[in-house]
């Protein structure tokens, strides 16, 4: 926790110190250090010259930015009524059973944190999840065990959306 | 009722043309401003995101306002369920989208502008700054002013409302401003600002492009243009279908249903649901039911009290909390349809909660808790059977 005050200060040059400054600099500590610590945010407080407590309000908001430590790769399933018709339960089972946890854990290694969440834009291709950024759709079981294989061994898995 | 307009399948949005030379902003801005508000407003386009608002009369407010900042703001923030039509012109054409962006920004008299792209869609980041950057390069060979920067959206579907997406763009938290002031007028940093949908702007530049004459000739009088449709659920064709504005819900379930179909939710979540027994009396535009686009079928193997639960499981989640009547009314209607179902309610109960629905509509500050009552009235008075056993 001794880098946090020259990462947030760095963020701080890149992105500005105005309010509007804010968001992008909480996202990109999320997408770095899979939390948003309360460390993080006095910090980030400090270099915006903001109280902590704005800094948390404008947080906690947003369901994207976790105070809570996720794991390295966040699953994020698709609870929309569409992916509920074409099997999202079968998906979060397979899930559940793969990865041991239940929705909302995160493996004891810190590798996986497992959620459910509204609508991701895929309805046409239901089931469908994220894994941090990227999109998985046309979800069955058998494609989430490799997916999730892939994951394990290179910390990426290339039947995503392919964009182009 | 109005005449249908038959299905009428067009390919204009995702259509050959797309320059990656920006040749329609080229051309537009050799033109004078006000010629090309008035062609706006003669094509009688409205806004794609789900209000739809006249564009051309949002441009003309937001040029006639005084001073020199103001600002252009992209919404795609896509967070309606069963939307995904953006997603699709974020990734194959955005040059049209930027292209609208640009075209409004010079007739108001903008030089900075946002594309307010929700977090689920951050894998389209590098390919839209890729673009974006092409875009600043030709903007600098015209000799036009304009900036266009990404903002994310951190999962959060009331950010889409937009003036709760000034907030955020703010770094604030999302949550809805009282209406007026209108964006126009007071909006980013309180400066007048046009927020409008993706599509809505690239159907701004096709107008640039075709002309008012052509664009008119799609649709019908109260609908003008194509619309694209996101069409999911029970359906072969799942998928982003662009038609004319303007047809019969009983010629859409002709050409998508899959010969079962029991209802279909237009508009989303926060849209109404149709029953078979009106898909012949409804059309789908303007001047019968309106939608952002989002259409998803239910065959008669789905419960509609299923249904209906996970809307409002949406919006009990999605609710900002920030005013009673939409905090309250979502927990108490989500916690109203169980306790019937359970039987711990009498059937009776349901009349109580279509009444508050009611409320939820004048008393909300926003179009999320206005807008409940439509699936929930919808749902609720032509299934009330399912609600019940
Ligand atoms: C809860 C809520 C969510 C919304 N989400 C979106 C959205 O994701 N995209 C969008 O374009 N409009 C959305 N809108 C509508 C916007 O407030 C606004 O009317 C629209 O962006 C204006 O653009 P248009 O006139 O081009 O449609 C939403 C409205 C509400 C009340
Ligand atoms: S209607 Fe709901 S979402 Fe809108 S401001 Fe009120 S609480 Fe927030």
């Amino acid at each position: 926790m001794n880098q946090i005050q020259p990462y947030v200060r760095s963020l701080a040059d890149k992105y500005g110190r105005e309010r509007e400054c804010l968001l992008p600099i909480l996202q990109e500590i999320v997408a770095t250090e899979h939390v948003l610590s309360q460390d993080a945010m006095v910090e980030v407080a400090r270099e915006l010259n903001l109280s902590a407590a704005e800094v948390y309000g404008t947080a906690s908001f947003y369901s994207f930015l976790n105070t809570e430590p996720y794991g390295k790769y966040v699953i994020r399933v698709c609870k929309s009524i569409v992916a509920e018709m074409k099997g999202k339960k079968e998906i979060v089972d397979k899930l559940c059973d793969i990865l041991k946890i239940k929705v909302g854990e995160t493996t004891p290694n810190g590798k996986f944190t497992l959620l459910e969440t509204n609508d991701i834009g895929w309805s046409d291709q239901e089931p469908s999840m994220l894994i941090n950024e990227k999109p998985y759709t046309y979800l069955t079981p058998e494609k989430i065990v490799q997916i999730i294989a892939e994951y394990q061994a290179n910390g990426k898995s290339n039947n995503h959306q392919q964009i182009n | 009722m109005a005449p249908s307009n038959g299905l009428k399948r067009v390919d204009v949005i995702f259509g050959a043309y797309a320059s990656t030379k920006y040749l329609i902003l080229q051309k537009s801005i050799r033109r004078e401003k006000q010629e090309i508000i008035q062609d706006i407003i003669d094509s009688g386009l409205r806004g794609r995101g789900g209000a739809g608002f006249p564009t051309g009369l949002k441009w003309k407010f937001a040029a006639a306002q005084p001073g020199n900042e103001k600002y252009v703001i992209c919404n795609a923030d896509e967070g309606e369920p069963g939307t995904f039509k953006d997603r699709e012109i974020l990734m194959k054409v955005p040059q049209k989208m930027i292209s609208g962006m640009a075209i409004c920004a010079y007739v108001i008299g903008a030089t900075k502008a946002f594309i307010y792209l929700r977090g689920e869609y951050q894998f389209m980041v590098p390919d839209l700054q890729k673009e974006l950057d092409n875009f600043h390069e030709q903007a600098r060979e015209m000799n036009f002013d304009l900036t266009i920067e990404l903002r994310m959206g951190s999962g959060a579907y009331v950010c889409g409302e937009e003036t709760a997406l000034i907030e955020s763009m703010e770094g604030k938290r999302g949550e809805p401003r009282n209406k007026p002031p209108f964006p126009v007028v007071e909006g980013f940093h309180g400066k007048p600002t046009v927020v409008n949908n993706v599509e809505t702007f690239v159907n701004a530049n096709m107008i640039c492009r075709i002309g008012v004459e052509e664009f008119i000739k799609l649709g019908t009088q109260d609908s003008r243009g194509s619309k694209l449709f996101s069409i999911s659920g029970d359906t072969p064709k799942a998928g982003v279908h662009e038609l004319e504005l303007g047809m019969k819900l009983s010629d859409f379930v002709a050409e998508f249903g899959d010969d079962d179909t029991k209802a279909v939710q237009v508009g989303g979540a926060a849209g109404f649901c149709v029953p078979r027994k009106k898909f012949d009396t409804t059309i789908i535009g303007f001047e019968g039911m309106p939608t952002g686009g989002s259409m998803m079928l239910f065959n008669s193997s789905r419960s509609m009290y299923h249904v209906l639960h996970n809307y409002l499981e949406f919006f009990e989640e999605e609710s900002c909390g920030q005013c009673t009547p939409c905090r309250v009314g979502c927990q108490q209607l989500l916690l109203g349809i169980e306790a019937i179902k359970k039987q711990e309610r009498p059937a009776s109960y349901l009349n109580q909660l279509l009444k508050l629905s009611e409320t939820m509509k004048i008393a909300s500050k926003c179009g999320l808790g206005q807008s409940v009552a439509n699936s929930f009235s919808s749902i609720v008075e032509n299934y009330v059977e399912e609600m019940i056993y």
